[in-house]
């Protein structure tokens, strides 16, 4: 596509000089190291107003991001030579033409070449409401012909199902759980976000905005991100009708609390089990519409495939994981809320079933994934305490409202911790390193995530961990118990120097605010947090990548959409607590069922789509090859056996910190696990029953390839921001430093069968609302 | 309404409640009554004869707890059956003692053994009586009560056999009346309340009508 | 530690099953009970059998998947916990443990120790929810206050995790517990009052065509649910049922 631009410049003696701009594709697909070519022409005036062409210049290219105001000083890029008489004056008209190219190449839409991330015209607060004026829209007649998929039923896919069946559509909604209630959205503690400021502490849209930008390490996208504030408020509204019970101040009205990375209140909570909450809400809007026939639930079902007929997303391929059988189920359009891919490291908070399949079907069929290694490492989690270990279980981030965190001063202190010769509780305060209060005074035990980890790991690395292992720090409550004690003494007119009497009000106060974390920790550990500092470390608990989506959460398969935990767009290179339930519901109830409509308008005469058709019956024909492949192995080790290596290399390699060497020698470890893995798989059984351990080796399959494609991202990213930490790029106090100059993009990978040689697209992160600043917590 | 509201579980167990109730009623006046044979065999006579003349109590309440009485052991009956079809398969091992009070577990054979008690209770004194009066058309003894009472209680194996089945009526309504309140709804608030009164009233009832067949029988 | 263990093997739906026993060595008391079940499974595996399926997924109790009946109590001996938060410290050195499946007609057998709990759903589905349709343009999430402790007690009741151990452990295979407790989350809020008699009888009428016993008040369910869910929900029900059968 050719377009072309003319601006004439007078000069002050008649002479004047044209310029066009030759664009070889759409404006707005240009990306910034493309270049523009610019062609030039001198007039020189021959009387009467008429100018005759003194010169042509066969055309000047410049790369998009390298036009600046001294673009004509660079010799090779401007044809005027000091030989020329008027070189001179040439030069002072060229000088003026600069600078109306600079704010012209500006204005181009950067983008990014095949990624055309379709961010709406208009100033940031208003591009959502632009956008939603201007799609199109479908009738609810029509809607009504119109089936949509969707593949998980938590947050995002409970409440995208429910509202796209609310609007009209027919959605056919898959899950692996034997329930739509158990999507491990449920598993979510802390809260959720949202810029209600009831609390009245100065907080707002932009924010919350701001902070999930910092927060993100500037890694996310403007507009998806003040998006995501914008209709946070309406979530809370939207749970509180649903019956969604919120925890309540005494007068009646929603309580708050802080969580990490900032200085408001605006986390909404229900106890620490928020995301029950709210996963129930969703899950309850799903059953209203089921019991209208609008919503056909498909639970025990995994997705295998995706379908794509004349390059649209048709349907998917399904195994019923009771009965083994592969199945078609075709659509106008499918969207993906399948989670994230956590589970990769084996021990995670993630729940069991937890997998990156779907995504990575998807992905093989031509959506790009992006920033796969930006994985968020949980700071406050029970540690491992063995071998057999199954799974990791999450310790709320509101706990660090009421807990400090430390490790003792001293080495030899660590040292008789760890062989049991000395209790917590008789460290002598002064003989405590609250490293986090240390280090940050100004977020102190609040803190971000990925800063509050990597505080962590630094102090055990150093040798103050405090567990067996050596990997554990103290999250101490005795400080708050005290305070909570003593004003509810004083609020119920009680002896303030009664220690015991103190104690045990504190605890209540404690209690009625973490209760079942507390219960669940000891459970677990076999000890009282309440009269024993809790021993926490982090753990791998939410993954920022994930597929590629555009403003309208559409994948790069036209037809095939990405929401919650399984797209990557909002949160950057690090997830600020409480977020992700903002992100999933958000994605869900508001935003997905106003751009979706905007690509199904086309379908309104589609009808229906037979699921027998070729595309269909070779799809599923692949899946039931690939099942064949692994179920003929017949080798000598479990699923479990390979699982668990492929989590230790990436833990070991490819975790809370990474370098270059570590990451190359984690592809080849993989590489080599992978073909083990195809040729000493054991699966028992067969196929057409009730399965696990397939189902679980199909999965893992997946993982293999991601787990080669996450060290690919790591190792070329070379820098340190959010969760990704490089060791190479940290300065003197540790801290990670990021590259904006080069790195301020969008890492989108293309797959390719040798995942080494995986295809990266860069998609140009713009900031025009805030500065790029080093992301300081002190 | 009713009949929807008597079709559903929920239903079903109120009116289990409520005749569970209405007999509690029946049994605490029973047992004001029967205790007065103790101290006074004047006021037991007129008591008795007062009920078993007036056409009140004769002709309309006694219908009606005979109905009750029915209605409570048929509906236990098929509530128990349709429970037991709720589960086809058993468990191997089944620790019920662990989670609930056993009196609560056996409420069917509690009531069966009352419900054989309460055969033999009608052999005893309810058919004589009903012959005495409307069949064999004996003439009116307002006297003739008390002694009739006495005279039952002679024999150990009845007596014997009347405080087993007491102790049953007593873990039948341990858990029954505490049960009732609580399907009619009452609040947790007062449940420990409840329980006490509800353990209280089971065995006190009970064991005033064991002293009283006892005091007869060693009496005289 | 070694453990004798008794596991209700099942191939599917229609087969009969019967109790299967394994034995089963050094198991450490730290390891989790769903752990010790791993273990044994890649015991099995290893040596060429059919490995004991099990429903589990978050393993952090509360997802409410796992679903065992341990010993003849629902998630085991331990109170107030899954099976997935059961440690293997609450047995000894030479335990016998039986390990069965949830028993219900409403619940059937899938394989094993898995079995089929849409009904839950399908109960759910019956009223389980408050209808207004989510486009977030509602009321302001303050404009109804509402009292702290009717607030706390529609959360105490919403805390249900629908694992079915109310069902499991009832003599009667009742599921009460469950329905009194969703039907309460919702009677107890403004916003849930509009539609509470409808919701009351649907939800009842559907927990009744599931084929679930009638409860006798014996209160195993309370003692077993890992989220202690009151029996006061239960009482409420009664009376909010009684209630609304009269008005229709």
């Amino acid at each position: 596509m050719t377009g072309k631009r003319c601006v004439i410049i007078f000069s002050a003696r008649m002479k004047k000089i044209t310029y066009s701009l030759n664009y070889r594709k759409p404006k707005n697909q240009y990306f910034d190291h493309d270049e523009l070519v610019v062609c030039l022409r001198y007039y020189h005036s021959i009387g009467n107003g008429k100018y005759k062409v003194t010169k042509k210049s066969t055309g000047i290219k410049c790369k998009l991001e390298d036009w600046d105001t001294d673009w004509h000083k660079s010799n090779n890029r401007h044809p005027i030579k000091s030989s020329d008489p008027d070189y001179l004056e040439k030069n002072t008209l060229l000088k003026n033409l600069s600078v109306e190219l600079h704010s012209h190449a500006k204005n181009i839409k950067v983008s990014n070449g095949v990624l055309n991330s379709k961010i709406p015209e208009g100033s940031l607060d208003m591009k959502w409401t632009n956008h939603k004026n201007n799609v199109r829209l479908v009738s609810p007649a029509n809607k009504r012909n119109i089936d949509v998929i969707v593949v998980g039923t938590g947050l995002a896919g409970g409440s995208a199902s429910a509202t796209l069946a609310e609007q009209g559509y027919n959605v056919k909604a898959f899950c692996f759980q034997d329930s739509s209630r158990r999507a491990h959205s449920i598993a979510a503690q802390g809260g959720i976000n949202a810029a209600k400021n009831y609390q009245g502490d100065g907080d707002s849209v932009y924010r919350l905005f701001y902070d999930t930008i910092k927060g993100g390490d500037y890694r996310s996208r403007e507009a998806n991100v003040y998006r995501l504030a914008e209709v946070s408020t309406s979530i809370i509204d939207q749970c509180v009708a649903q019956g969604v019970p919120f925890a309540r101040e005494y007068g009646g009205l929603l309580d708050n609390r802080s969580f990490g990375g900032v200085l408001v209140s605006r986390t909404f909570y229900a106890k620490g089990q928020t995301g029950q909450q709210l996963l129930l809400g969703a899950y309850s809007a799903m059953n209203r519409q089921i019991a209208r026939g609008k919503i056909k639930m498909y639970s025990r079902h995994e997705m295998m495939d995706i379908v794509i007929i004349d390059g649209k997303a048709k349907g998917i391929i399904t195994r019923n994981l009771v009965t083994g059988e592969i199945e078609s189920h075709s659509a106008h359009a499918v969207v993906l809320a399948s989670g994230g891919y956590g589970n990769l490291f084996y021990l995670s908070t993630n729940a069991m079933g937890s997998n990156v399949s779907a995504a990575w079907k998807v992905h093989k069929k031509g959506a790009f994934f992006a920033n796969p290694s930006f994985t968020q490492i949980h700071p406050t989690c029970i540690p491992v305490s063995g071998d057999y270990q199954s799974k990791l279980t999450l310790m709320s981030e509101s706990l660090r409202n009421d807990g400090r965190i430390w490790v003792p001063k001293k080495l030899e202190d660590a040292k008789k911790i760890r062989n049991n010769i000395l209790k917590p509780t008789d460290v002598p305060e002064d003989d405590r390193d609250y490293y986090l209060e240390r280090r940050y005074p100004a977020f102190g035990n609040l803190v971000p995530r990925d800063v509050a980890s990597r505080a962590a790991k630094e102090r055990c690395d150093s040798g103050y961990g405090v567990n067996k292992t050596g990997e554990a720090v103290f999250l101490d409550f005795s400080s708050s118990i005290i305070r909570y004690g003593k004003e509810k003494a004083l609020v119920k007119g009680l002896d303030v120097n009664d220690l015991n009497l103190i104690k045990s009000l504190g605890e209540d106060v404690i209690k009625a605010k973490y209760g079942n974390l507390f219960q669940m920790y000891e459970k677990i550990v076999d000890q009282d947090p309440y009269k024993t500092p809790m021993m926490i470390y982090p753990a791998v608990h939410y993954t920022m990548g994930g597929l590629w989506v555009d403003y309208n959460l559409m994948t790069t398969i036209p037809g095939c959409y990405a929401i919650g935990e399984a797209n990557f767009s909002d949160h950057g290179a690090n997830r600020l607590g409480a977020s992700a339930l903002m992100q999933g519901l958000a994605d869900g109830y508001f935003v997905l069922p106003n751009t979706i409509n905007d690509f199904l308008a086309d379908d309104i005469k589609t009808g229906p789509i037979d699921n027998e058709l070729p595309e269909f019956t070779q799809a599923k024909k692949s899946v039931e090859d690939s099942i064949e492949k692994l179920m003929k192995i017949n080798g000598t080790k479990t699923v479990d056996y390979f699982h668990k290596k492929l989590g230790k290399i990436i833990w070991n390699n490819c975790g809370m910190s990474r370098n270059s060497v570590d990451l190359k020698s984690a592809i080849k470890e993989i590489q080599k696990l992978k073909k083990q893995f195809y040729s000493d798989l054991l699966i028992p059984g067969d196929q057409f029953s009730f399965n696990e351990p397939l189902a679980k080796a199909l999965r893992v399959a997946d993982f293999m390839e991601l787990g080669e494609l996450f060290a690919l991202d790591a190792l070329k990213r070379n820098e340190s921001c959010g969760g990704h930490f490089r060791e190479e790029f940290q300065t003197k106090e540790g801290e990670a430093m990021r590259n904006d100059e080069e790195f301020t993009f969008v890492s989108a990978w293309e797959y390719n069968k040798v995942i080494e040689n995986s295809t990266l697209h860069k998609e140009k992160l713009l900031f025009d609302n805030v500065e790029l600043k080093n992301r300081s917590y002190k | 309404m009713l009949k929807k509201l008597f079709n559903s579980s929920i239903g079903r167990k109120i009116a289990m409640a409520l005749s569970g109730i209405f007999l509690i009623v029946f049994l605490t006046q029973h047992f004001l009554i029967n205790i007065t044979s103790v101290f006074s065999d004047s006021l037991f006579n007129w008591l008795s004869h007062f009920m078993g003349t007036n056409p009140l109590v004769q002709f309309v309440l006694q219908p009606i707890l005979i109905a009750g009485v029915l209605f409570h052991f048929v509906m236990g009956f098929i509530l128990d059956y349709q429970n037991r079809k709720a589960r086809p398969v058993n468990y191997a091992v089944f620790s019920g003692s662990k989670n609930s009070l056993m009196v609560s577990r056996y409420m069917i054979l509690s009531g069966t053994v009352i419900l054989s008690f309460l055969g033999l209770h009608f052999y005893d004194f309810w058919i004589p009586e009903m012959e005495y009066k409307y069949i064999e058309f004996k003439p009116d003894d307002p006297n003739r009560y008390h002694h009739e009472l006495v005279e039952k209680f002679q024999d150990p194996i009845k007596v014997v056999f009347y405080c087993i089945s007491f102790v049953f009526l007593a873990l039948h309504l341990v858990h029954g009346l505490a049960s009732s309140t609580q399907s009619l709804g009452t609040s947790n608030r007062y449940s420990s309340l409840i329980k006490k009164i509800s353990y209280s009233f089971g065995i006190f009832i009970p064991l005033g009508f064991c002293f009283i067949a006892i005091y007869h029988f060693l009496s005289h | 530690m070694k453990l004798f263990l008794k596991i209700w093997r099942q191939k599917d739906s229609k087969e009969k099953g019967k109790i299967v026993n394994y034995e089963i060595d050094k198991i450490s008391e730290d390891m989790s009970f769903l752990e010790m079940m791993d273990v044994l499974n890649e015991k099995i595996v290893l040596n060429g059998g059919d490995p004991v399926a099990f429903d589990h997924d978050c393993r952090e109790g509360i997802c409410g998947s796992c679903s065992m009946f341990i010993n003849g109590e629902p998630h085991g001996p331990d109170r107030g916990v899954t099976t997935c938060q059961l440690h293997m410290r609450k047995f000894k050195d030479g335990d016998t443990i039986y390990i069965e499946p949830f028993r219900s007609r409403a619940f059937p057998i899938i394989k094993d120790l898995v079995v089929d709990r849409t009904a839950f759903d399908r109960i759910q589905q019956a009223g389980g929810y408050i209808s207004i349709n989510t486009s977030g343009n509602t009321l302001d999430a303050n404009t109804i206050p509402i009292e702290k402790e009717n607030a706390d007690k529609a959360f105490d009741a919403a805390t249900c995790i629908g694992c079915g151990a109310c069902v499991a452990t009832c003599k009667n295979s009742s599921a009460m517990l469950f329905v009194s407790a969703k039907v309460s989350q919702f009677s107890l809020l403004p916003q849930g009052k509009v539609e509470a008699t409808d919701r009351v009888l649907n939800m009842v009428k559907q927990m009744d065509l599931e084929g679930f016993g009638n409860c006798t008040n014996t209160g195993a369910c309370h003692v077993e649910c890992p989220k202690g869910i009151s029996l006061d929900y239960i009482a409420k029900l009664n009376t909010e049922y009684a209630k609304a059968s009269l008005k229709k």
